[in-house]
């Protein structure tokens, strides 16, 4: 009898040692999961770093490409760098605007069903694959009247609209209602109150959406390439013409031959980088900073 | 906690004490009137929030609304400055006379009604501004531009808070303390000069001291503006009202629960020797 | 007697005649037309791809998915998507199937393990490798992963597995559908972990602690309670996520090498829908070969359509059977 209970027991605790084995081992693959991701990112962070730094020079952001070359001559990718602030400079132009429209309709107009209608095309929009934005600006904009700047931000907005729209709504909505109430009862009519109530509350809110947004469409390549790629090497600031971009430069520079071309890719990766992780940092800290002050004014 | 029936005209001692601070009351029938509402019913979406009340709001006078929570009290404020256009699928039917005209016709712009009749929330909601520019900020949209400092001095003494913050006038409203920021509402709804106030449980998030503040400011207000009160305080409403309108909620035909006046009198009336057996429930503690 | 009769002299404004606030409609109408411009383009979209896909659906009819070809020679052009639906099917799934297990290991250790200290950092860390932009992932994948990959990884791999027809002879290209397959992975990775990780944090702390006071380990909790509660939310993050494994263009293309073919040596070269896409953006002349590009891009477009609306459908009805969770891309 109490052997027999002695083995149950054992057979108990043997069972409780095997669940604690599976449970560490789970724990462990979990920690290990974590840690690959943070290793990527450092390693590639840090690939482009080394290898862009030592690329890193005034040149590559002051002077343009030279092609065919056969002697070493100072060369960058000043064109790229002045295409992207022209470009993503018209697309933030051409999406925030309407971003913001969207969103204030959405929040403080439209009835629920053409609501949720409209967020769903808003997500529909923001699925929609990069690449595929591009040709369809290619065949609205591009066939039969050539790439141009323009064309490529219209692509870039297309991108930025849904995000922009999105993060919009999203402050919106934390907006407190008696907010909106205090004024109305004042007998101050609704648009007065969305404009000079509302929506002077949501400017940290629309700033982070619009600082992030403007951090992912400027790395953007793909709706690029069909609209806004085939470039001179002149740096130029004209959007009616095609202009080159950093993101595009990369792109054609990773899959040249020659290894100076790589060191270029790699100081302009760097310097586009660097952009991003700055403007998502900023983004942040904005973030916290405007919840902070909504929830006072809550 | 039962008692005695007779007991009801002796056990409400707020009442009593309030008594001697209030002016007699002329009698209705030469009182003007400012709201006659007539069989008001107001639903949200298919559930009846409030049906059929039928009561007159009179001028220079305190009126609270009183009952359990869920009577639709505030739905019923709310209908007299239509606050309520705001919900969807809020539907209302009846008349609400304003001085003669009826301002749930469809040719009535609300925005216009909000402007005569103001209002003062639960819960102290000033905007994000400066204490000045609260105030200023109304009567900046609306118009009211001559003298904008000297309207902004005469709200804010007139509720009270003058004296406090007359050497902050730029610091943020939100620095204020709960009562002074309803204070300041109430001083941002006087400032644009409106007929009737409409304060929807305006004390209910202060501490004492501010509550006796509010309170004493109704007392002051009313020789200027007609005030409707909503509290779901009785004592609050034995202390600041003239007349007094007890909601209850009821249960219908089909048990749908919905909001109905009970008994609207003068508000010694309804605390001493109420006509219905449910207002007299109520104010002895007996309901529930 | 009237109510007329009781006003007094004090001068009421009138209520009536109504005017239409211009500001009102000004603001409504314009937010409106801004809103009803943004539903439009995704329809403008629709139409001008399947627009532009006409011409190259005519001429090859349904066949231009099943044919594999891509012949853009003057008088003999034939074009068709097949090894290319292999190519995104390929790279897609498997790059799920390697992203979906590290994501709920990331996404668990942020919601159950982490000490508190490092909880926030790793979080912003993992979102910043989302952030990454995708032609540096791929110039990284170019010049750094592919070769390693090729040196040592694969051809260590095809020692080992090499009777798997997957794991086949690495082709001395460098470029490969595997590297193809880690790029996308790691793309694809902070997306699901960082939606999977707000699911987990949306179960309910009873029922984790209920599972807990009855002596469970962990991971027993974690297999009972979480990852149960968090289904429906989970799949529509995996949905979600490979979603954008089929549509990114751009690391693919330049690491996977190209190619016109179908075969199962993940260390051979090939392409996708999307790369094969980006890879003609200076080559396309032809009329007929622009239509079999925009062709590509209309499968995509359904694709993602298809992906989008599932993922929202199953979220709609995870979030019915239990109140939370919501999951956006």
């Amino acid at each position: 009898m109490s052997v027999h209970g002695l083995s149950r027991s054992q057979q108990r605790s043997d069972r409780l040692a095997r669940r604690r084995a599976v449970n560490r081992l789970m724990e462990t693959l979990a920690w290990l999961s974590a840690a690959l991701a943070v290793a990527v990112l450092g390693v590639v962070v840090w690939s482009v770093a080394a290898r862009g730094a030592g690329a890193l020079n005034l040149d590559l952001l002051t002077k343009p490409p030279v092609p065919f070359s056969l002697t070493p001559v100072k060369q960058g990718v000043a064109n790229a760098f002045a295409g992207t602030i022209v470009i993503v400079g018209l697309a933030t132009a051409m999406a925030l605007p309407v971003g913001i429209l969207v969103a204030i309709y959405v929040n403080e107009f439209a009835r629920p069903a053409a609501r949720s209608g409209i967020t769903l095309a808003l997500d529909v929009l923001n699925g929609v694959p990069a690449i595929v934005i591009g040709i369809f600006v290619f065949g609205l904009l591009v066939v039969g009247r050539g790439q141009s700047g323009l064309a490529g931000a219209f692509a870039l907005a297309c991108l930025m609209l849904p995000l922009v729209a999105r993060s919009t709504m999203e402050v919106l909505s934390l907006v407190p209602s008696s907010l909106r109430e205090a004024s109305l009862a004042l007998g101050v009519p609704r648009w007065r109150t969305t404009l000079s109530i509302v929506l002077p509350q949501t400017i940290g809110g629309v700033l982070t959406g619009t600082t992030l947004a403007v951090a992912r469409i400027a790395g953007e390549t793909a709706p690029l390439l069909f609209t806004s790629s085939i470039v001179g090497t002149q740096v130029s600031w004209d959007p009616h013409r095609a202009l080159q971009t950093v993101p595009v430069a990369i792109f054609e520079l990773s899959e040249s031959p020659d290894p100076a071309d790589h060191a270029r890719a790699w100081a302009a990766a760097l310097v586009l980088l660097v952009f991003i992780l700055f403007a998502s940092l900023g983004a942040r800290w904005l973030a916290t900073r405007s919840r902070r002050k909504l929830g006072a004014a809550r | 906690m039962t008692k005695e029936p007779e007991d009801v005209s002796t056990t409400i001692e707020p009442t009593v004490r309030v008594e001697t601070r209030r002016q007699p009351m002329p009698p209705r029938e030469r009182l003007e009137r400012v709201f006659q509402i007539e069989n008001l019913t107001a639903s949200y979406g298919p559930k009846p929030a409030i049906r059929n009340v039928s009561l007159d709001v009179y001028k220079n006078l305190v009126t609270a609304i009183i009952g359990p929570s869920g009577c639709g009290k505030s739905t019923f404020i709310r209908c007299l400055n239509r606050m309520n256009d705001l919900i969807p699928h809020f539907r209302q039917t009846g008349t609400i006379r304003y001085h003669g005209q009826d301002i749930l016709a469809r040719d009535v712009d609300p925005v216009a009604v909000r402007r005569t009749i103001g209002m003062v929330f639960q819960r102290p909601n000033p905007f994000p501004k400066s204490i000045y520019d609260n105030v200023a900020w109304g009567l900046k949209v609306l118009g009211m531009r001559d003298d904008l400092d000297g309207r902004v001095e005469r709200a804010l003494t007139q509720a009270a808070l003058w004296d406090e913050v007359k050497d902050r006038l730029k610091a943020s409203a939100l620095s204020l303390s709960g009562g002074q920021q309803q204070r300041l509402c109430i001083a941002r709804a006087i400032a644009v000069e409106p007929d009737v106030v409409l304060m929807d449980e305006p004390a209910s998030a202060l501490d004492p001291i501010a509550t006796q503040a509010i309170e004493q400011l109704m007392h002051d207000l009313k020789r200027s503006y007609s005030i409707v009160i909503v509290t779901h305080n009785m004592q609050q409403a034995a202390r600041v009202a003239d007349m007094t309108a007890f909601f209850s909620i009821s249960t219908g035909e089909e048990g749908e629960r919905f909001g109905e006046l009970v008994e609207y009198d003068a508000t010694e009336k309804i605390f001493t020797a109420p006509a219905d057996r449910r207002t007299e429930d109520y104010v002895t503690g007996r309901f529930g | 007697m009237s109510s007329a009769d009781l006003t007094t002299d004090v001068a009421r404004r009138p209520f009536t005649g109504r005017r239409a606030r211009l500001g009102d409609l000004v603001l409504e109408g314009v937010a409106g037309a801004a809103a009803l411009a943004a539903c439009a383009l995704v329809g403008l979209i629709a139409w001008k791809i399947v627009d532009g896909a006409r011409l190259s659906l005519s001429t090859f009819g349904p066949g231009f998915v099943t044919r594999i070809a891509w012949n853009p020679v003057a008088g003999r052009e034939v074009y068709g998507a097949a090894s290319f639906l292999f190519g995104t099917a390929i790279t897609s799934l498997a790059a799920l199937l390697l992203a979906a297990p590290l994501a709920m290991g990331i996404a668990l250790f942020l919601t159950e393990l982490a000490p508190r200290a490092i909880r926030g950092p790793v979080t912003a860390l993992v979102e910043t490798l989302a952030a990454i932009p995708s032609v540096v992932i791929g110039l990284w994948g170019i010049l750094v992963l592919g070769p390693q990959l090729r040196l040592h990884i694969e051809p260590w791999l095809h020692s080992t597995l090499g009777f798997i027809p997957l794991f086949g002879t690495p082709s001395p290209a460098g470029a490969s559908i595997f590297t193809a397959v880690v790029v996308l992975t790691i793309m694809i990775l902070p997306i699901v972990a960082s939606i999977s990780r707000e699911l987990f944090l949306g179960v309910p702390q009873e029922l984790k602690e209920g599972a807990l006071a009855l002596g469970t380990t962990r991971w027993e909790m974690v297999r009972g309670v979480v990852l149960p509660y968090a289904r429906g939310g989970i799949a529509a993050a995996l949905i979600l996520g490979l979603g954008r494994a089929i549509g990114e263009a751009i690391a693919v293309t330049q690491v996977i090498g190209g190619g016109v073919f179908i075969h199962w040596n993940l260390f051979d070269g090939g392409d996708t829908l999307a790369s094969k896409i980006a890879a003609e953006y200076q080559g396309a002349t032809s009329k007929l070969q622009i239509s079999s590009l925009i062709s590509l891009a209309l499968i995509l477009l359904v694709f993602s359509l298809v992906v989008n609306l599932l993922a929202q459908w199953i979220v709609r009805r995870a979030a019915r059977s239990h109140g939370g969770g919501t999951v956006r891309p």
